[in-house]
C-alpha cells in the first residue's frame, strides 16, 4: 500500500493541518509504511464477527433531565483565551462576502 | 531527614509526628531543585499550592491526630500528574506546544479525588506530547531522561511520571495508559505501574488521546501503594459515562496464573525472558499453579492498535482550534500531526471498512483470546516490553520501529482489562526489568493480592536511583 503525494495533501486538508513539503514527503513514506504493515489484518478472517467500539458493556448511561450541579462561570470558561467581545469567543471569519 | 518511599511508612512518621508535612515538601522540592535539569521529569513545579496544602495536613494531623488518616486516606503523600492530567490553577501542557500556556478552569476527577484524600501536589511531569510515544522523546519540551542511566530512555509516554518515582523526587505519580504508557515505563524505570480496567476510573477532564483504550492509573514504588491509591480514584462520578461502580473479583484460595506462548516468541530479549520465568517460578514457589494459555491474535494487536488508536487521535485533537484556549494547529509537534494524518486516512471515504472496521473486528477476536485464557487461569504473566530500556535516538527516525516497542501492551488496552507491572532486578548493564500481570476486567484486588505475595516471597524493597 503506497500513499501519494496527493493523498498526503488531501488527508491534510481534511485534518486542517498546512504541511511543509519535507513534510509531505515524509510522511508519504512513513504513512505508506504504516499502512503497508497494518494491512496485515486482511489476512484474519473475520466473517460474522461483530466489530468492538468499546468494552464496557454499557448502553445509553443517561442521568436525570435536570439542573444539578455545577458548571463554569463565563469568566472561568473565557480564561483561557484573549480573543473576547461581550463575553463571547471571537472567532475567525468562515464566510467571505461575494464580490 | 530520610524520605519515606511509601504511603504506610510516610504516614506512620506523619502519625508518630517525626515528620511533617511541610518537610516532607521541603525535601522532595530540594530534591526536584537538584536533579530536574538533569532528569527532564517535571514540566512544571507547584510549589506555593503544595505548602499551602501541607501547611492544611499538618493542621489536620494536629487537631485530629490518628483519626484524621481515616478520613483522609491519601493524606501526606507528595504526588505529581502526568500533564495530562487537568489541574486547576496550574499550568497543563499535554506535553505539546499547542496547550504550553493553558491554565485550566477546573480540575480532573481523578485530582480531585486524591486532592480531597490529603495529596500534597508538587507538580506535573514530562511526557510524550499527548501521550503519543514509548520513550519520552515525542515531549515538545525535551526529553526526560532515565534515572538508571542517563543515556537511555525512561519510556514512554508517562515518561515523567514513571522517572520522578525512580529518582524520588515524589511518592508516587499518575499516569495514563492507552497502549502501554503506564506500564511500559514503569518497567524500564523500576518502579510499580498499575493500569485499571477501562471504565473504572474516571476519565473526565484528563487530555484524551483514544477514547476507547485511555485509563487512569499511577506509579508508586509498592503494590500496597497502588491499591491505597485506586481505592481513592476508582468509581463513578457522573462526568464520565463509561465509569461504572463495578463488582471486583476477589482472589480465590487457590489461584492459577497463565504463561502465553505468544508472548515469548521471537526478538525478546535473552535476559527479558529469564527474568520474566524466573518471576513465574517464584509464584509457583509459592503455591501457585502455572499454566500454559495461547493468545493467537497477539500479533496482529498492534496493527489493530495503529489503526484504532491514531483514528480516535485524529478525532480527540480536532477541537484544537486555537479559539477558546490553547495556540493554533500550527503548534502541533510532528507525531501528532503524523498520528492526526494516519486516523484521518484510515477514516476518510473509501478506506474505513478496510481498515476500521476490519480493525474492530480484529479487536473482538483479541478479547476472545483473553476471555478463553481466563476460563483456565485468574491471571496471566508476561514481560512488558521486548526489551530493557534503549538509548535515546536509537528508534527516534522510524516511527514503525517505535511503533513495535508497544507489542507487549497494547493487546490489554484492547480488550480493556487491568495490568500491574512490577520491577524483578536488573540487566548485566544495571537497566530495570520487571514483568506484568494481566486480569480480567475487575480483576484489580487479585492483581494487587498476587503482586503482594510476589513482594513477599522476593523481600521486595523499593529501588531508589541516586544520581
Amino acid at each position: 500500500m503506497k500513499l501519494t503525494k496527493k493523498d498526503v495533501l488531501h488527508v491534510a486538508k481534511l485534518a486542517k493541518l498546512s504541511l511543509s513539503p519535507s513534510e509531505i514527503s515524509t510522511f508519504e513514506k512513513q504513512l505508506s509504511d504504516v499502512v503497508s504493515y497494518v494491512s496485515e489484518l486482511s489476512e484474519v478472517d473475520t466473517r460474522d464477527v461483530e466489530p468492538t467500539s468499546q468494552t464496557t458493556g454499557l448502553t445509553n448511561v443517561f442521568r436525570e433531565d435536570s439542573e444539578e450541579g455545577e458548571s463554569l462561570s463565563t469568566e472561568k470558561a473565557l480564561s483561557g483565551t484573549e480573543k473576547i467581545h461581550n463575553n463571547y469567543f471571537v472567532v475567525p471569519q468562515v464566510i467571505t462576502k461575494e464580490k | 531527614m530520610e524520605i519515606p518511599l511509601t504511603i504506610s511508612s510516610t504516614q506512620e512518621a506523619l502519625k508518630r509526628k517525626k515528620i511533617k508535612a511541610v518537610e516532607l515538601v521541603d525535601a522532595y522540592l530540594a530534591r526536584i531543585n537538584s536533579l530536574n535539569s538533569r532528569l527532564n521529569c517535571f514540566l512544571t513545579v507547584s510549589e506555593e499550592s503544595a505548602y499551602t496544602k501541607a501547611r492544611k495536613v499538618d493542621k489536620l494531623i494536629e487537631d485530629f491526630k490518628e483519626k484524621a488518616f481515616d478520613d483522609y486516606p491519601l493524606l501526606g503523600t507528595c504526588v505529581s500528574y502526568k500533564d495530562l492530567f487537568l489541574t486547576e490553577g496550574i499550568r497543563t501542557t499535554a506535553g505539546s506546544k499547542v496547550l504550553e500556556s493553558f491554565v485550566p478552569a477546573y480540575s480532573a476527577t481523578y485530582v480531585d479525588r486524591v486532592n480531597k484524600a490529603g495529596g500534597i501536589t508538587l507538580g506535573k511531569t514530562n511526557c510524550d506530547a499527548w501521550a503519543h510515544g514509548a520513550s519520552g522523546e515525542n515531549s515538545d519540551f525535551g526529553p526526560t531522561k532515565n534515572p538508571w542511566n542517563l543515556d537511555y530512555v525512561p519510556g514512554g509516554s508517562s515518561s515523567g511520571s514513571a522517572a520522578s518515582v525512580a529518582s524520588n523526587l515524589t511518592l508516587w505519580a499518575s499516569g495514563t495508559d492507552t497502549g502501554g504508557s503506564i506500564r511500559q515505563p514503569a518497567n524500564f524505570c523500576g518502579v510499580v505501574g498499575f493500569k485499571p480496567t477501562y471504565g473504572a476510573v474516571s476519565r473526565y477532564g484528563v487530555v484524551a488521546m483514544a477514547s476507547s483504550l485511555d485509563s487512569m492509573g499511577h506509579f508508586t514504588k509498592c503494590v500496597d501503594d497502588a491499591e491505597r491509591i485506586f481505592n481513592v480514584t476508582k468509581g463513578e462520578d457522573g462526568k464520565d459515562g463509561t465509569v461504572k461502580n463495578a463488582k471486583f473479583t476477589m482472589p480465590n484460595a487457590r489461584l492459577r496464573l497463565g504463561i502465553p506462548e505468544e508472548y515469548f516468541i521471537g526478538g525478546i530479549d535473552k535476559e527479558v525472558e529469564e527474568n520474566v520465568r524466573k518471576a513465574a517460578k517464584v509464584f509457583e514457589s509459592e503455591g501457585i499453579e502455572l499454566v500454559k494459555v495461547s493468545l493467537p491474535h497477539t500479533k496482529y494487536a498492534i496493527s489493530v492498535y495503529y489503526i484504532i488508536q491514531p483514528a480516535e487521535v485524529s478525532s480527540n485533537l480536532g477541537r484544537y482550534d486555537g479559539i477558546r484556549y490553547g495556540n493554533q494547529r500550527e503548534s502541533f509537534g510532528e507525531e501528532a500531526k503524523r498520528r492526526i494524518m494516519l486516523g484521518t486516512y484510515v477514516l476518510s471515504a473509501g478506506y474505513y471498512d478496510a481498515y476500521y472496521l476490519k480493525a474492530m473486528q480484529v479487536r473482538s477476536k483479541i478479547i476472545q483470546d483473553f476471555e478463553m485464557a481466563f476460563k483456565k487461569v485468574d491471571l496471566i504473566i508476561a514481560p512488558v516490553s521486548p526489551t530493557p530500556a534503549f538509548k535515546l535516538g536509537q528508534k527516534a527516525s522510524d516511527p514503525l520501529q517505535m511503533y513495535l516497542a508497544d507489542i507487549l501492551t497494547v493487546a490489554g488496552n484492547l480488550a480493556g482489562i487491568p495490568g500491574l507491572a512490577l520491577p524483578s532486578g536488573f540487566t548485566k548493564a544495571g537497566l530495570p526489568l520487571g514483568f506484568q500481570l494481566l486480569g480480567p476486567r475487575f480483576s484489580e484486588y487479585v492483581l494487587f493480592e498476587l503482586g503482594k505475595l510476589y513482594e513477599r516471597a522476593v523481600d521486595y524493597k523499593p529501588n531508589v536511583r541516586e544520581i
